[in-house]
């Protein structure tokens, strides 16, 4: 039993923005009021001056086990995730094996039981092995736990392939996440391709690798009715077409990451492969259109794509260095210094983008603080100045971009089912 | 503010953050080297210093050229190709370095296929890192040569019409002459086929002009560059093939639309009926040797500067 107590409590879902008392008992969220009752036994947490939030939800992390231990494991990726104010993350299946069966699922689940600080759901893929060819055992993972499929990192590009993904994924009510990217526009290139990548004599990725896919998609998910998600998207063009797809009713959604919302391609070191990604960084007005797709509602979610990497891979000469950079335990500070304190998006905006939005996509029962919920809280401040120590981080890599920034507010305290498992 | 002498202490990555007082430095002293030159004779500026030439990329002139320009010094130089070393037996870049590091040669000159892989070691290793061509990002030495080599022709670079001819978009020879150039007033007209000549090039630096037409580039040009076609720096077809030399090789009746006293260049090795006609290779206006022997001077000028 813990009270929370004092906080100002912020739960979009119920529409709730008060100071009050967060009771949680059992696992779930017993109730919410002013000057609850201490029952006895009860621990208590003092948030006065504080923000209290559902939990928040990753809907879009790389926890790296099975096989890449050496990057990333479930018990790091987790605490790493609890650190950075996240309840829940849902893990990509480009695991060695990748998870496209229910046997790699379940063994996912079954390690984050005996692992995991934090709620560990997982994404199926979409193809045997990712390879884009042949179906995945799609029904047996969503019975075993998959809540999504994707083969991100690896993206679908037989169009028919992804059609009968997108008609299985609609019978089973889960999304389809796409990292759109097509594979033969995008190929050898190692940033945004513009003037930067010109000047660094660097291949480029250009802005029509993503856009051409998500238009496939879109017109895909059109004639399937399926639920069709785009991953991290970077491009202008995407975004406008995202909401042409919402405003035909279509179920299109898309997420975005604090990295393609907060830098441009001109604004990396050169050569620093801590700022090496896919989708990669584009160009300004690209990450205009996110901003302003996060600002008026285009963009329903706010995920990190935690992409974690051992320092010997990330030491090498740029063009060979992996794609991805870690994310979760950044994401908080950059969103309050990007989007809220400039006044882009209001505080209860934010929150939703981490909560009842990535619920809404995954269809998870989470995302609110209203009595009988899971009791999972995000407590943050909005004030405090701290500074990212990529060598303090909980996770096993260090290919941030973010080492040495200072942002003002960030996680204080993360809940999961009713129980502190970390605390700043 | 830093002088010419301070900005180079720390190595030579590239001309684009090299200021024109550096660089004017560096081809005033090469000049000095041109003109005292007395075959075989060695100076002993740098004598019981060691350079190491460190080549990942096969390259026969560019190697050559800065080991003779370092004997020439009085210093040792070392040449450690790529299949005689441990890089082939997948020793990373890294370890690499810090091996030779640990023998503390005082300079490091470096070829890499990779973009950034010299800027990528100087961020690890505290010994001064000459960039001898990365990638298809700069090659600074070819730059500082070819500015002397114009510079034997014309008295000076400013408002001379430079037409550079051939695969920019994977040149390291172009991008280091356009920040060159761009930075002593020359008007630069990059010229190729759509496909190797992306419209971002414009922005390189002011002065940059681009046209897929050959003798738009052409005409009245004082200097007309040659680039080699990269083939092996192509990711992918760039160009219907045989159709290259029809539409961008270099023929005498190009030649003949730039001012009377213009200078052909070419930063070798050339490819005689694929990028330039042998009558135009082998032309009065050719100075393609030229461009050979200045580039030892302009290593002995970058080499001393370097080396403290």
């Amino acid at each position: 039993m813990l009270v929370i107590r004092n906080g100002r409590v912020i739960d979009p879902a119920s529409g709730l923005d008060a100071v009050s008392d967060v009771y949680l008992a059992a696992g779930r969220v017993a109730a919410v009021g002013a000057n609850l009752d201490t029952p006895s036994g009860a621990a208590v947490f003092d948030a006065t001056g504080m923000i209290v939030a559902p939990g928040f939800i990753d809907m879009h992390v790389h926890l790296r086990e099975p096989g890449f231990e050496h990057a990333e494991s479930i018990e790091t990726g987790a605490r790493a995730a609890a650190a950075g104010g996240f309840t829940s993350v849902c893990c990509m299946p480009n695991t060695s094996p990748v998870n496209d069966s229910a046997t790699v699922t379940s063994y996912i689940i079954e390690r984050a039981k005996q692992k995991s600080v934090v709620n560990v759901y997982p994404i199926g893929a979409i193809t045997k092995g990712s390879k884009g060819e042949e179906l995945a055992g799609i029904g047996a993972m969503v019975k075993a736990g998959a809540v999504a499929i994707s083969d991100d990192g690896r993206p679908v590009m037989n169009s028919r392939v992804m059609r009968r993904a997108m008609e299985l994924a609609k019978s089973h009510d889960i999304p389809v996440i796409d990292h759109c990217e097509d594979l033969n526009l995008s190929a050898g290139g190692d940033m945004h391709e513009g003037e930067t990548s010109v000047r660094r004599g660097l291949r480029g990725i250009p802005a029509a690798a993503e856009d051409v896919m998500v238009a496939r998609d879109i017109l895909l998910a059109e004639a399937t009715g399926a639920r069709f998600h785009v991953a991290h998207i970077s491009t202008h063009h995407a975004v406008a077409m995202v909401a042409f797809a919402r405003k035909r009713g279509l179920k299109v959604s898309c997420e975005a990451t604090p990295h393609h919302f907060v830098l441009a391609d001109s604004d990396t070191a050169p050569y620093d492969s801590n700022f090496k990604m896919k989708p990669p960084l584009r160009g300004k007005q690209d990450v205009a259109a996110v901003l302003e797709g996060l600002a008026d509602g285009t963009v329903e979610v706010i995920a990190t794509d935690h992409a974690p990497h051992a320092g010997s891979d990330k030491m090498q000469e740029f063009e060979r260095c992996p794609f991805g950079i870690t994310g979760l335990e950044t994401a908080l500070g950059i969103t309050l210094e990007e989007l809220v304190h400039p006044g882009r998006i209001t505080l209860r905006k934010m929150i939703e983008l981490y909560t009842t939005g990535p619920a809404r996509v995954m269809g998870l029962d989470r995302g609110t603080l209203a009595p009988g919920s899971p009791a999972d809280v995000t407590i943050f401040d909005t004030a405090a100045a701290w500074t990212y120590d990529v060598n303090k981080t909980q996770s096993k890599s260090k290919n941030s971009p973010f080492h040495g920034h200072t942002y003002k507010g960030g996680p204080v305290a993360t809940v999961v089912a009713g129980r502190i498992v970390w605390q700043r | 503010m830093a002088t010419a002498q301070d900005g180079l202490r720390a190595g030579l990555l590239g001309i684009e953050d090299l200021s024109r007082a550096e660089i004017e430095w560096i081809l005033r002293r090469a000049k000095e080297f041109q003109r005292q030159q007395t075959p075989g004779r060695k100076l002993d500026t740098l004598r019981g210093r060691m350079v190491v030439l460190l080549f990942f990329e096969s390259s026969t002139r560019t190697r050559t050229s800065f080991e003779i320009a370092a004997k020439r010094l009085g210093a040792d130089a070392v040449s450690i190709s790529v299949a005689a070393s441990s890089v082939s037996k997948g020793e990373s870049l890294v370890d690499t370095l810090n091996t030779l590091a640990a023998m503390r040669p005082d300079a490091i000159v470096m070829r890499h296929a990779a973009s950034g892989a010299p800027h990528f070691l100087a961020r690890h290793l505290p010994i001064p890192i000459i960039n001898a061509g990365d990638g298809t990002h700069e090659h600074p030495t070819q730059a500082l040569l070819d500015a002397m080599t114009i510079l034997d022709h014309r008295p000076s670079l400013e408002g001379l019409k430079v037409a550079i001819i051939g695969d920019i978009a994977h040149s390291r020879v172009a991008r280091s002459n356009v920040h060159l150039l761009a930075k002593f007033g020359a008007e630069v007209v990059l010229c190729g086929p759509p496909t190797l000549l992306p419209e971002e090039l414009g922005r390189l630096a002011p002065g940059v002009k681009l046209t897929y037409r050959m003798d738009e580039a052409i005409r009245d040009a004082d200097v007309i560059m040659m680039l080699r076609v990269q083939l092996e720096r192509q990711f992918e077809t760039t160009f219907p093939a045989g159709e290259y030399f029809g539409f961008y090789g270099l023929r005498q009746e190009h030649v003949e639309l730039a001012k009377p006293d213009v200078i052909v260049m070419h930063p070798g090795p050339i490819n005689r009926g694929r990028e330039l006609s042998s009558e135009v290779a082998d032309s009065q206006q050719s100075v393609i040797l030229n461009q050979v022997e200045n580039g030892v001077f302009v290593r002995m000028a970058v080499l001393e500067r370097v080396l403290p």
